[in-house]
């Protein structure tokens, strides 16, 4: 079949069953653009190529498979690259298709012109320029395949304009051989029976789950293994939502942000069973400490991350879901019940007193009332900042998920992601609580949920600072105060009216139970914007 | 301790970039890096001596492995290869000194590649811990210019990698 470089990236696109693409126009696309006019594939127009990632990062977590953005050369390019090292540090599939300048031109400084693929190497799992058409259907297949298995992440596609426009015979491949990345996916027999051993032996185990589990849906399996077994659950925050927040195993979100009896348990365990997380420095703050006194048996699909952050006793590569049913096959039925009541014990013990300040909404309660009036399965979107501490430990998770960004803390990231989990699933609640802050940072969207109707349910919890940075400079800095006031914000329902959203703030939790109602019976995007106390704090 | 890390990559643009840059990112020190064609006009043969300690080195093999232009790694020490280093040695010479060089050079194994009426190069090709005591014994006649290669490397006995 002859086409054009741009029709055969369409065509790529149909061939990995692509339905939505995000994205920005520009010239060095636009060969592109012309030929996607003839697919039935979806654009969503963005209004900040930024959110493009965001919006294909949302989409990927809810399908799990890899989601496309566009944007053109250049800036167009450079302004995704915040959101492809998100989702970079996250795990999530994205392929990221770049317009680039003609090939005679490429290293001449000529207009729109960046070495996108130089830029983004430290963020993206791989990336290609195409500098010969004829390689064009090989690197989308491989660029598919790769964002999509292992350790899932994002992959560029750089594609300069003139190979968009030249003409070749077009067929794509039916399969992948890349000698260079052949990534384990079933667990190691003889591992596997160490872990089964170690966990019948165990007298104080502990499972700590992370957002691996997301990537093939382990979450069903591991919370079978911890009944079978009685293992007491904690998460990473990426991990939220691994087992549902009112499971009687689960003790809560680990780390600087997490539970208290969720990190005290990790310091008494004599087995971590760590799977699908990398235990970085918000997750366990010093692994040296807990290194030698218990046994860690470290899951991950990335060998790389065995043994980085903390020793692993029994280090086991592949993909969870899989190794979570070898070893369902393997594990007897077993309690660990003083173990467990002693977590129990703990946690009716610390109940946190939740401080109610007069004409503002407490932030933790509303979320709590907010999780249990929403759909079972909603999706929920933390930006970042306080609002993301708020619905990591206040939200309750049924059979839904939580999206937020664990690794990078791109503040910006919800209504990007929140679009495109609708429009991965458009049956589906979701709904997105950031701050005023992160709100300014992407309010452009909202032209974006009007254009292609996007429902999305917004929750702003306004204060009129940068709280996290507030609340930081409340106890480390001795209150001095820089460059965190929002003062000069718009009205932020007046502004999401002037869009034809409906929207509407409240000031008391006796409102809040209504507005709730509204806010998840609309049936367009709407808004609820919740006056916060400045003294609120994180936890 | 120092490791020489061997590293089978596709032979294509950009690769070295993309190692290059982990090191820089990750804070590996590279002691050399030594790339070239092998066999296999497909595949770059690049071989990195790095100076750390265990969890380092695995550290450095893990994140290399993840490189998808990666085909193949290992991680040797000294004992396991037969190991060669070159170097260009640019030497200002009278004449009366030319005679002490040659032997010199000759001991040294070393060739004469260029000879002026000021200079001579010297060519040398050994381990580098040998080469560095080959330097010592040239630098008092006044080295002007030194240009080294980083080690190439290969197992020694019937064993081969790739």
């Amino acid at each position: 079949m002859q086409l054009t470089g741009a029709q055969a990236m369409v065509k790529c696109l149909e061939a990995e069953g692509v339905k939505v693409i995000f994205g920005y126009p520009g010239a060095a696309i636009c060969p592109f653009y012309d030929a996607l006019t003839d697919s039935s594939i979806r654009h969503i127009l963005v209004r900040q190529e930024q959110n493009a990632g965001h919006a294909a990062s949302g989409y990927a977590r809810i399908t799990r498979r890899p989601a496309v953005c566009v944007a053109t050369s250049g800036p167009g390019a450079l302004n995704l690259l915040t959101a492809v090292a998100t989702a970079y540090v996250d795990s999530v599939p994205l392929v990221v298709i770049t317009g680039q300048v003609a090939r005679s031109l490429i290293g001449k400084d000529v207009f729109q012109e960046a070495d996108v693929t130089g830029a983004a190497e430290p963020f993206v799992k791989h990336s290609y320029l195409i500098k010969d058409i004829k390689d064009l259907p090989r690197v989308f297949k491989e660029a598919f395949y790769i964002a999509g298995t292992g350790r899932q992440g994002p992959v560029l596609i750089d594609v300069p304009v003139d190979v968009q426009n030249e003409r070749f015979s077009f067929s794509y491949p039916d399969s992948v051989n890349i000698r260079g990345y052949k990534p384990t996916v079933k667990g190691h027999a003889g591992q596997i029976k160490k872990v089964a051993q170690a966990i019948t032996e165990a007298q104080r185990p502990l499972i700590v789950a992370g957002g691996g589990l997301f990537a093939t849906e382990a979450r069903y399996r591991l919370v079978e293994l911890a009944e079978r077994c009685e293992i007491p659950v904690v998460t990473t925050m990426m991990g939220i939502g691994g087992i549902p927040t009112e499971h009687p195993l689960y003790y809560g979100m680990l780390g600087m942000h997490g539970k208290q009896v969720a990190n005290r348990a990790t310091q008494e365990a004599d087995l971590l069973f760590v799977i699908g997380a990398r235990l970085g420095d918000r997750a366990v703050s010093n692994p040296a400490l807990l290194e030698g006194r218990l046994r860690v048996v470290h899951i991950d699909i990335d060998p790389a991350e065995i043994g980085k952050n903390m020793e692993a006793n029994i280090p086991l590569v592949g993909d969870a879901n899989v190794i979570l049913g070898q070893l369902l096959e393997q594990v007897p039925e077993c309690t660990h019940s003083a173990w467990r009541n002693m977590l129990d014990r703990r946690r009716a013990e610390y109940r946190p007193q939740l401080r109610q300040f007069d004409g503002c909404i407490n932030p933790k309660l509303f979320l709590e009332r907010l999780s249990e009036l929403a759909d079972p399965d909603a999706v929920v979107v933390a930006d970042v900042g306080q609002n993301q501490i708020w619905t990591a430990n206040h939200f309750k998770i049924r059979e839904g998920r939580f999206l937020t960004t664990g690794g990078m803390g791109t503040m910006g990231y919800s209504l990007g992601a929140g679009i495109g989990a609708k429009l991965a699933e458009p049956e589906r609640q979701v709904i997105t609580v950031g701050g005023d802050g992160s709100f300014q940072m992407q309010m452009m969207e909202l032209a974006t949920m009007c254009q292609h109707q996007v429902p999305l349910k917004m929750v702003i919890m306004s204060n009129l600072r940068l709280g996290m940075v507030y609340e930081l400079q409340k106890n480390n800095f001795a209150g001095n105060y820089s460059g965190v006031f929002l003062d000069g914000s718009p009205d932020i329902p007046k502004l999401a009216g002037a869009y034809g959203i409906p929207a509407e703030r409240i000031h008391s939790m006796d409102q809040a139970d209504a507005a709730i109602g509204r806010l998840l019976k609309a049936d367009t995007p709407y808004l609820l914007e919740c006056i916060v106390n400045q003294d609120e704090s994180s936890l | 301790m120092k490791y020489t890390i061997s590293t089978l990559v596709e032979n294509h643009a950009g690769v070295l970039s993309r190692i290059a840059g982990l090191f820089s990112r990750r804070g590996f020190n590279i002691d050399s890096l030594a790339v070239g064609v092998t066999e296999d006009p497909t595949v770059s043969r690049i071989t990195i001596v790095v100076d750390g300690d265990d969890y380092m080195v695995e550290q450095v093999e893990k994140q290399l492995n993840k490189l998808i232009d990666v085909i193949k790694l290992k991680s040797f020490s000294a004992e396991e290869l037969v190991r060669r280093e070159l170097a260009m040695v640019k030497i200002g010479t009278k004449a009366s000194e030319r005679g002490d060089l040659l032997s010199l050079s000759k001991i040294m194994g070393g060739k004469i590649c260029d000879l002026s009426n000021e200079t001579m190069t010297i060519e040398l090709s050994a381990e580098s811990e040998r080469l560095e005591e080959y330097l010592e014994l040239l630098r008092p006649y006044g080295i002007r210019e030194l240009v080294r290669t980083g080690t190439i490397a290969l197992q020694k006995g019937n064993v081969s990698f790739g």
